[in-house]
């Protein structure tokens, strides 16, 4: 099994890993981690892409390698943005649950107190 | 044909139509306060002189606009390129901002010696990161921009979503942002394997080197996967009516109208442009069995919502499921080597008679809830009587949703229809009339028990200026008199589309 290859499953792996993750953990927390996880995994595809290029003579393909860090960049954006969501929904409500107070404030009794 | 499209006069002005709403953002965000709405308005009025010069560019040349940013011709630069599909959108897009910013002058303006809010701030440039990063959805040649450009609306959208901050819209905007991070990251898997395989980003040189392999076949279903989940496509809408609801009349008006669009277009660019000579018609099928079920699933539970924004929520959902109703229908016309253009057109034409309708609606809505300060839609009674144009406003886009002509919603059902029953696939005609006649029944509903007369001594709780009245009726007309496009005489959202569609052919 030559390296390219190899590191391929892995991403597979990582991919599904966070995948499983993202779907079965209810914590919000747990599932930006997941996120990052699944991330990870496609990152680790680019990378393996840009290392096919080393065959033309080059170091690698820089196409790739410059997408992945415009990506990486952003997932980090957009890791912040959901920890900060997460914090200030914690500060609103005292739980940073996605799924319990759910149905709570759509019923009608709670529009009349506001 | 020369395999890469050259740079073309005026194409500097796409450039322009990117920059100018963050231009216009960060500098509303430098000023600050009471600063960032004049900003913002502008802004816009600058972006109204530039999409005429664009859309003229587009008339008189009659052909796409092309530009190499820093003259590197694709594969290994980039290019931004506007067919007539993305200037229709990106002067559709025009009018509801400007509509919504009317509207939203009234909302989110600081009159002098009142506090400035940040709730206020936010939603001016919020509004223009969102117009900005849909032009760029529209007018990106490339498949990686385009990821980047759904980022970027992502992380506009996301905040509209709580911009009152309380705790259920804070809950609505994570579970927005977690669906929209697992969609991008599918579109971006695809984006990579793409490159693998093919070596270019270019959507235009993508449509000529793939090939139905496994890899396109991945690449394809994971890219659209993650872009249905963004567009909120049955059944990944479930983070869409909490969202859509809880926002702020107007910022519920953009996301509904508009930020849905982007990653929808994308779907289109796509499976129109790139995966063309690929698209098998079983799939294509299977993406408008997911729409017919988000029709009727939408429409039947907008029927049973107690709540009028969740009901227009909801209705946004069945909507959306018209727009995925073209995939099947322009693999039909192609394999009877019919000209699909007719179907292309026809979703698009449902796309912007949507957009104009639903954030006419959501707006009405939000006069509603400060005319009678709720929004149950069994007290409706005394609105139609206490804001006469804004119900008649409720009434026009209504008619645009359900189909009635001459509405938009007539003119691309109506092509939608035709190209069903050309391609005998009578199955979608069913969906499209029992969508129709549901839509119907909720728009009645709400119609019918806002005109009842208010109870004696009843008084509105506040009284709504006559300008937001007025933004919401403009944006029903909009819609309602859409039908009239029909009557130019070349099919503009077709122009400069020669080249890539005859790729397509087999």
């Amino acid at each position: 099994m030559n390296t390219p290859t190899l590191l391929g499953l892995c991403a597979a792996v990582l991919i599904g890993l966070g995948l499983y993750g993202l779907i079965v953990s209810p914590h919000p927390l747990r599932k930006i981690m997941a996120f990052n996880v699944m991330g990870n995994g496609i990152f680790l595809v680019a990378a393996v892409i840009a290392r096919r290029g080393a065959g033309a003579g080059m170091g690698g393909d820089p196409v790739p390698q410059a997408l992945l860090i415009t990506a990486l960049v952003v997932a980090f954006a957009a890791s912040a943005l959901g920890v900060a969501l997460v914090l200030r929904l914690f500060e609103e409500t005292g739980s940073a649950s996605l799924t319990a107070p759910d149905a709570a404030p759509r019923t009608p009794p709670s529009e009349s107190e506001v | 044909m020369p395999a890469v499209d050259p740079a073309t006069p005026g194409g500097l002005l796409l450039v322009l139509a990117v920059l100018l709403p963050f231009i216009g953002m960060m500098l509303g965000f430098v000023l600050g306060g009471r600063r960032a709405q004049q900003v913002a308005w502008a802004t816009i009025v600058i972006g109204i002189v530039l999409m005429a010069a664009i859309a003229h560019r587009l008339w008189v040349s009659g052909d796409a606009l092309v530009y190499l940013l820093g003259g590197w011709a694709p594969p290994l630069g980039v290019s931004l390129r506007a067919d007539g599909l993305a200037v229709c959108m990106m002067v559709a897009v025009m009018v509801v901002v400007v509509g919504i910013g009317v509207y939203a002058n009234g909302d989110f303006g600081t009159p002098a010696g009142v506090r400035e809010k940040r709730s206020a701030l936010t939603f001016w440039l919020l509004l223009l990161a969102v117009w900005g990063s849909l032009n760029l959805v529209f007018v990106s040649g490339d498949v990686f921009t385009l990821y980047v450009a759904l980022e970027l609306l992502t992380f506009a959208g996301v905040p509209l979503v709580s911009l009152d901050g309380r705790g259920e819209t804070l809950q609505a905007a994570l579970r927005y942002l977690i669906y929209a991070l697992v969609g991008s990251m599918f579109y971006l898997l695809g984006g990579f394997l793409l490159y693998g395989a093919y070596g270019t980003l270019d959507i235009a040189l993508l449509g000529q080197r793939i090939g139905a392999e496994p890899v396109t076949w991945i690449a394809a279903a994971s890219m659209t996967v993650g872009l249905l989940a963004k567009t909120a496509l049955f059944p990944l809408h479930l983070w869409l009516p909490p969202a859509h609801a809880g926002a702020p009349a107007a910022a519920s008006a953009l996301l509904s109208a508009l930020v849905i669009k982007g990653a929808w277009f994308l779907v289109v660019r796509l499976w129109v442009d790139v995966f063309a000579g690929v698209i098998t018609l079983p799939s294509a099928q299977l993406l408008a069995a997911l729409g017919a079920s988000a029709i009727l699933v939408g429409n039947v539970v907008a029927l049973r919502q107690a709540r009028l924004k969740l009901l227009i929520a909801y209705s946004t959902v069945a909507q959306i499921g018209y727009l995925f109703l073209m995939f099947p229908l322009a693999a039909g016309l192609d394999a009877a080597q019919l000209d699909s253009s007719f179907a292309v057109t026809g979703g698009l034409l449902q796309a912007i008679s949507h957009a104009t309708a639903k954030a006419a609606m959501f707006m009405a809505a939000g006069l509603i809830y400060t005319t009678l300060g709720h929004d149950r839609v069994a007290d409706l009674r005394g609105a139609g009587r206490a804001l006469p144009m804004t119900m008649t406003a409720f009434a026009l886009a209504g008619a645009s949703l359900i189909g009635l002509p001459p509405s938009g919603g007539f003119l691309a059902k109506w092509m939608l229809l035709s190209a069903a029953i050309a391609t005998a696939q009578w199955w979608w005609v069913l969906v499209m009339m029992a969508g129709g006649l549901l839509t119907s029944a909720y728009v009645f509903m709400v119609m019918v028990r806002a005109m009842a007369p208010a109870a004696l001594g009843w008084v509105p709780k506040a009284r709504v200026p006559g300008y937001q009245q007025g933004a919401v009726l403009a944006l029903a007309l909009c819609s309602f008199l859409l039908g009239a496009v029909a009557l130019l005489p070349v099919d503009v959202a077709q122009i400069g589309r020669t080249g890539l569609l005859a790729m397509g052919v087999r």
